[in-house]
C-alpha cells in the first residue's frame, strides 16, 4: 500500500516539471520522480554533490565509485552532464538556478513552513542541503505522504518540529490530494480519486481553503 | 613544490587535538589511504570537518569507529548510526551546519574573506547565537570562515609541482578545502611529471598543496 502511494505521489509530481527545468530532487521518495516524467519532456537532474546531467543507475557491475548521487548511490552522467565542486554546487541551488527541488517532509503547514531534517531526541540525521534547497530553489514541492503510519496529520497548522526553512513551500502533493500553499493559507486543487474533499479536510491538520474547481488527481502519462 | 611521501610519512604531521579537514561525500572522493594510515596512527580527539561521517566502516566513518574524534562538523550524520550514537552518549561533539553554508565557510577560510551572508537558516535552529543582517529588504545569516590545521583531499592526478585534477563527483569539496588548511595533503591515483597535465585540466592549482601521497 505504502509503495503504491509512493508511486502515485512522484507521479504526479512528475507532471508538475516542465521541458528544460532544472530539477534537484531530494533522497527518498522525491527520487522516484526521475522514473516517471513525462516523455517528450527533458529535465536537469542536478545532484548537490556536484553535478548535473544525473543519469539513472548504471547496470549491475558498471558502477563507478566517482559517479554517485546526493545518497551516495551509484548513478551515470548523461551527454550534456557537467561536474563541479560543491561551492559551486550550491551557488547554483542558493543562487536561484534550480527551477524545481522536490523533498520528503516530517511536517509543512499552512505558512509554507517545512520541518524534514530532525525529531528531536530522536532522529538527527543532519539536514545535509535540505535548507539550502528549500531557500534558494524557485519552485518548492513537497512530496509526502498524507498521514504518518498512526493516522496523524503531516501537513498541520504549525510545525512543531525543527524547520527546515520558513514560508519557501509552493505545493504539496500527497497520494491523497495536490494542495497550493497561498498566502491566505492552504488550497486544495486536485483529490484522488478514491476520496473526497471531506475525508482530505478530515486527515489534514489545517483548515483547507477550496479551489473553484476541485478536479481529480491525474497521475497518467 | 610539495614533497611526495607515503600515507604514513604524510599522517605524521597530524596531532591530537589538531583540526582535519577531509574531501569527499558519502565516501566519493575520500582520501581512503590517509584515512586508514590515521587510524593506523591511533589518532585523538581531532576535530573533524567534513561534508558527511559516511556509513560505519567506510571512508571517514572509520575515524568514527576508531575513536578519532571529540568533534565533528558536518551537513549530515544520518548514513552513520556510530556517530548518532556517541552523540547521544555525549562521547561526540556534533555541530550540524548546512550543507552550502559549510562549503562557503570553508570557502571563505580559504579566500580571505571575514565572513558570508546567507539566507539557509534564517527563521531555523542554524540562526541561534548568529547576526541577522538585512540587506535591500532580506533576512541573511553571517557565518563565519572554517579554517583548519590540516585539509586531507583526494583528486585524480597530480603532477610533481601539485597541481591537482579531479574525476567526476569525486570533486565535491576537495578544492574549497585545498585552500582552507595550514597543511594540506593530497592523496592521488597517479603522480606525473610537471608538463603532463594540460593547464586548462587543473582545478587546483599546486601552489595549495603541500604534500602528496600515491594512493595505496
Amino acid at each position: 500500500m505504502a509503495n503504491d502511494n509512493k508511486a502515485i505521489i512522484a507521479k504526479r509530481v512528475a507532471r508538475e516539471l516542465k521541458d528544460g527545468d532544472v530539477v534537484n530532487l531530494g533522497i527518498g521518495l522525491p527520487t522516484l520522480v526521475a522514473n516517471y516524467i513525462p516523455s517528450g519532456i527533458k529535465v536537469w537532474l542536478q545532484s548537490e554533490n556536484g553535478l548535473i546531467g544525473m543519469g539513472p543507475a548504471p547496470e549491475e557491475g558498471k558502477e563507478d565509485r566517482d559517479i554517485v548521487d546526493a545518497g551516495g548511490r551509484p548513478v551515470t552522467i548523461l551527454p550534456g552532464g557537467a561536474c563541479f565542486d560543491s561551492a559551486t554546487s550550491f551557488g547554483m541551488i542558493r543562487g536561484g538556478h534550480i527551477d524545481v527541488t522536490v523533498l520528503g517532509a516530517l511536517e509543512v503547514d499552512e505558512r509554507g513552513n517545512l520541518a524534514n531534517w530532525m525529531i528531536p531526541g530522536k532522529l538527527v540525521p543532519g539536514m545535509g542541503g535540505a535548507m539550502d534547497l528549500t531557500v534558494g530553489a524557485r519552485r518548492v514541492i513537497v512530496a509526502t505522504e498524507h498521514n504518518l503510519k498512526d493516522g496523524s496529520p503531516k501537513i498541520v497548522e504549525r510545525c512543531s518540529l525543527p524547520l527546515t526553512a520558513a514560508g519557501e513551500v509552493n505545493l504539496i502533493v500527497t497520494e491523497l490530494a495536490v494542495i497550493e500553499v497561498t498566502p491566505e493559507g492552504l488550497l486544495l486543487k486536485e483529490i484522488a480519486s478514491n476520496t473526497t474533499v471531506e475525508e482530505v479536510q478530515r486527515r489534514t491538520g489545517a483548515r483547507l481553503l477550496f479551489a473553484e474547481k476541485i478536479t481529480t488527481m491525474d497521475i497518467e502519462p | 613544490m610539495p614533497k611526495i611521501m607515503t600515507a604514513k610519512e604524510a599522517v605524521a604531521n597530524i596531532k591530537d587535538g589538531m583540526s582535519v579537514m577531509v574531501g569527499g561525500f558519502m565516501g566519493a572522493g575520500t582520501p581512503e589511504s590517509l584515512i586508514d594510515a590515521l587510524v593506523e596512527k591511533g589518532a585523538r580527539d581531532l576535530v573533524l570537518i567534513s561534508n558527511d561521517t559516511c556509513f560505519p566502516g567506510k571512508g571517514n566513518g572509520k575515524l568514527v569507529d576508531a575513536g578519532c574524534l571529540k568533534k565533528v562538523i558536518a551537513s549530515h550524520i544520518g548514513t552513520n548510526p556510530v556517530t548518532g550514537r556517541l552523540m547521544t552518549s555525549g562521547e561526540l561533539e556534533v555541530t550540524l551546519v548546512p550543507q552550502g553554508t559549510l562549503a562557503e565557510q570553508i570557502r571563505a577560510a580559504g579566500v580571505g574573506l571575514g565572513g558570508i551572508l546567507t539566507p539557509t537558516g534564517v527563521g531555523t535552529e542554524v540562526e541561534k547565537n548568529k547576526s541577522v543582517i538585512a540587506i535591500n529588504g532580506h533576512q541573511y545569516l553571517l557565518e563565519l570562515p572554517i579554517k583548519a590545521d590540516i585539509a586531507l583531499l583526494k583528486a585524480y592526478k597530480a603532477d610533481k609541482a601539485g597541481n591537482l585534477t579531479y574525476r567526476r563527483a569525486a570533486r565535491n569539496f576537495n578544492p574549497i578545502m585545498a585552500m582552507a588548511a595550514g597543511l594540506v595533503i593530497a592523496e592521488v591515483e597517479e603522480i606525473v611529471e610537471i608538463g603532463e597535465l594540460d593547464p586548462d585540466e587543473i582545478i587546483t592549482p599546486g601552489i595549495f598543496v603541500d604534500l602528496l601521497v600515491q594512493r595505496s
